[in-house]
């Protein structure tokens, strides 16, 4: 991963000038046949700085929700920090960053891994605190010791709203990732912002990200049906 | 002999209760810090291996909480309680809770559990190997009278009553020598209720468990319990008691109020009509000489002679032109119904008697054979115990009930 382009830095990527549609800024299906290619970098980057930040994020959030869950007072601190993280504008963040970690992948990813944390976090701990109350008493009564409750029982019906969380993470943070070029992390916001008057360029790349958070969402939903069978049985 | 005759316990061919523990009570209390009140004070009690003991009593007498000291998902405070003569105190509370069957009200089953999964989950944590667990899974659905393919289902696709069998299942699926259920019928619809508290007691028939079961419903205590237990706010044991004993004899004003003004009439729930001194009646046959029909008549309780066949099944009340002749004629002014059985409880046969507007009618045992007559006026004199006097039937005296017994000279 490099850093492809300064920030903002306008370049003129249509090479060909010729045509009235490249001329106009247009919509050009023959440009971007042609000119596809372009896009497989920043697109493999995007997706890069998406599963980082959201497997890291994830993994932060799930150790968190798990002490706060044990120890009971965490919950509220956690949970208002994670707000307040949120808060923060995230070119702000980035531009923060960087003196800290240069214009790097990694001060885009601390970024996005902090924005993942209000979902995340919530949706685990909601999930874990939401399991019946008789069902974790049944449960406790019929001999599970603590951890046996949590992973057998707790866990397993927290995965839809932990899922749920992880599926609102991931579209946000291929949202946001697109304003990753700040931070110098490239991805397809790099590629928009290379040219953004020229509209193919920008239906291209935008697509592909809007493309990309459809993919997550419906493999991370496909992940959920296949978890959780007594879900659809509950419907039938 | 058991105490109660409400349920199937009394059944003469009763499999040794090995598989049932002696639970006791020592001065078991529990108290929460910063509370005055003891939440269970003192309580001490035995519930021999077998027997269903109930816990009732007003909302915040403790009855929950004692039960739940019963498998430490409350720890005592002071006292002790011993399941077997061995303090439950002594193993690991998780160790100690996979040899007790518990049940809640609201059941609490895993919804991300198959049925088969839910009552397979305590044999899973003993380690049983999966045959054996899949043999004991199907063995318990079909002992709650569940088909297969429920095992397969989960229990959102699962009715109330369905749900609550099990619940039932799972908390028998170790066959532990003790079951604690706390109103385990309470969410349940009156209908359903009804059959399967009726369900339960037959099971229970089969298997004799020592069974913890609390409500705050005093029919479902007087219906269920070999003993009640009637805790009073506080947490102190107001009574300990058989059912019919409770019913005859409240220890006091508290007790009286909270089994209800109609506490005679739900004794004829208890007590069976095998229980009561019947009216002997005459059985006639017919062709009988007249004459030794007229004798059997002097030495009955009723004037009126009933016909039997060769069986000695009832057929109908002779009348006077029946005892014209020579011999029996078998003339009737009214046939025999209705016919009581043995088995029936009083409450039953009464209804009975009242609905097709007689005094009186005869009693049959298992094989249809004529056993007595039942009369409004024998029920009314069952009813009739003067404080101080005892009891009508035999079979009310249960374990326990001997303090009474010697207290109070039987007199008829």
């Amino acid at each position: 991963m490099s850093a492809l382009a300064l920030p903002l830095a306008q370049l003129d990527i249509r090479s060909r000038r010729g045509g009235t549609c490249l001329s106009e800024d247009g919509f050009c299906p023959d440009w971007i046949v042609d000119n596809l290619d372009r896009y497989v970098q920043p697109l493999l980057e995007h997706l890069y700085l998406t599963v980082i930040s959201v497997t890291v994020g994830f993994a932060i959030s799930f150790a968190l929700a798990l002490l706060a869950h044990r120890s009971g007072w965490l919950t509220a601190p956690v949970s208002a920090l994670t707000s307040v993280l949120y808060t923060i504008p995230s070119i702000a963040l980035f531009l923060m960053l960087v003196p800290i970690t240069g214009l790097t992948a990694l001060t885009a990813i601390i970024a996005l891994v902090a924005y993942t944390q209000v979902f995340l976090f919530r949706n685990i701990i909601n999930g874990l605190v939401n399991v019946p109350e008789e069902t974790k008493d049944a449960a406790r009564g019929m001999g599970l010791t603590e951890r046996q409750v949590l992973w057998r029982v707790e866990m397993p019906l927290a995965v839809p709203e932990i899922l749920a969380g992880l599926r609102i993470a991931t579209t946000s943070t291929v949202n946001l990732a697109t304003l990753a070029f700040f931070a110098g992390a490239g991805g397809l916001g790099a590629q928009i912002f290379q040219d953004i008057t020229f509209r193919s360029n920008v239906v291209v790349a935008g697509g592909l990200a809007i493309l990309l958070a459809a993919v997550f969402d419906l493999l991370i939903l496909g992940g959920q049906r296949l978890a959780t069978p007594w879900r659809r049985a509950a419907a039938t | 002999m058991t105490a109660p005759d409400n349920s199937p316990h009394s059944d003469e061919t009763r499999r040794p209760a090995h598989e049932a523990a002696t639970l006791e009570f020592r001065s078991a209390t529990k108290r929460y810090p910063g509370q005055e009140e003891a939440a269970v004070d003192g309580l001490s009690l035995t519930v021999p291996a077998g027997e269903i003991l109930v816990l009732v009593g007003p909302s915040g007498c403790g009855k929950t909480t004692a039960m739940r000291m019963v498998n430490r998902m409350i720890e005592i405070t002071e006292g002790d309680i011993l399941l077997d003569g061995r303090s439950v105190l002594d193993r690991s509370p998780h160790e100690l809770r996979r040899q007790i069957g518990y049940v809640i009200q609201q059941i609490g089953l895993f919804p991300h559990m198959t049925v088969a999964d839910n009552v397979a989950v305590v044999p899973r944590l003993l380690g049983w190997d999966r045959e054996r667990t899949n043999a004991r899974v199907r063995e318990l659905l079909e002992l709650v009278s569940l088909d297969g393919e429920t095992g397969e289902r989960y229990p959102t696709q699962l009715s109330g009553g369905q749900r609550q069998r099990v619940g039932v299942a799972r908390a028998l699926a170790a066959d532990p020598p003790l079951m604690l259920m706390d109103e385990p019928f309470g969410a349940i619809d009156p209908i359903n209720r009804e059959r399967l508290q009726n369900e339960f007691l037959r099971l229970q028939g089969e298997l004799r468990k020592t069974i913890v079961f609390v409500t705050h419903d005093i029919d479902e205590a007087i219906k269920m319990g070999d003993k009640i237990a009637v805790l009073r706010t506080g947490g102190k044991l107001a009574q300990y008691a058989s059912p019919a004993e409770l019913l005859m004899y409240p220890a006091d004003e508290f007790i009286e109020d909270f089994v209800g003004a109609d506490r005679a009439l739900k004794r004829l729930a208890l007590q069976r009509v095998r229980d009561i001194d019947l009216w002997r009646a005459a059985t006639v046959r017919a062709g009988e000489p007249t004459e030794e029909a007229r004798r059997k008549v002097a030495d009955a309780d009723l004037e009126i002679p009933l016909l039997v066949d060769e069986q000695g099944r009832p057929q109908g009340w002779l009348s006077e032109r029946g005892m014209a002749g020579e011999r029996v004629r078998p003339e009737l002014r009214s046939r025999a119904e209705p016919t009581v059985e043995l088995d029936d409880v009083l409450r039953d046969a009464l209804a009975d008697l009242i609905e097709s507007e007689v005094h009186y009618s005869p009693v049959v045992d298992a094989e249809g054979c004529v056993a007595g007559v039942l009369s409004l006026e024998v029920i009314s004199q069952t009813l009739q115990i003067p404080p101080g006097q005892v009891r009508t039937g035999p079979d009310l005296v249960g374990p326990g009930d001997e303090k009474v017994a010697g207290s109070a000279g039987a007199s008829r």
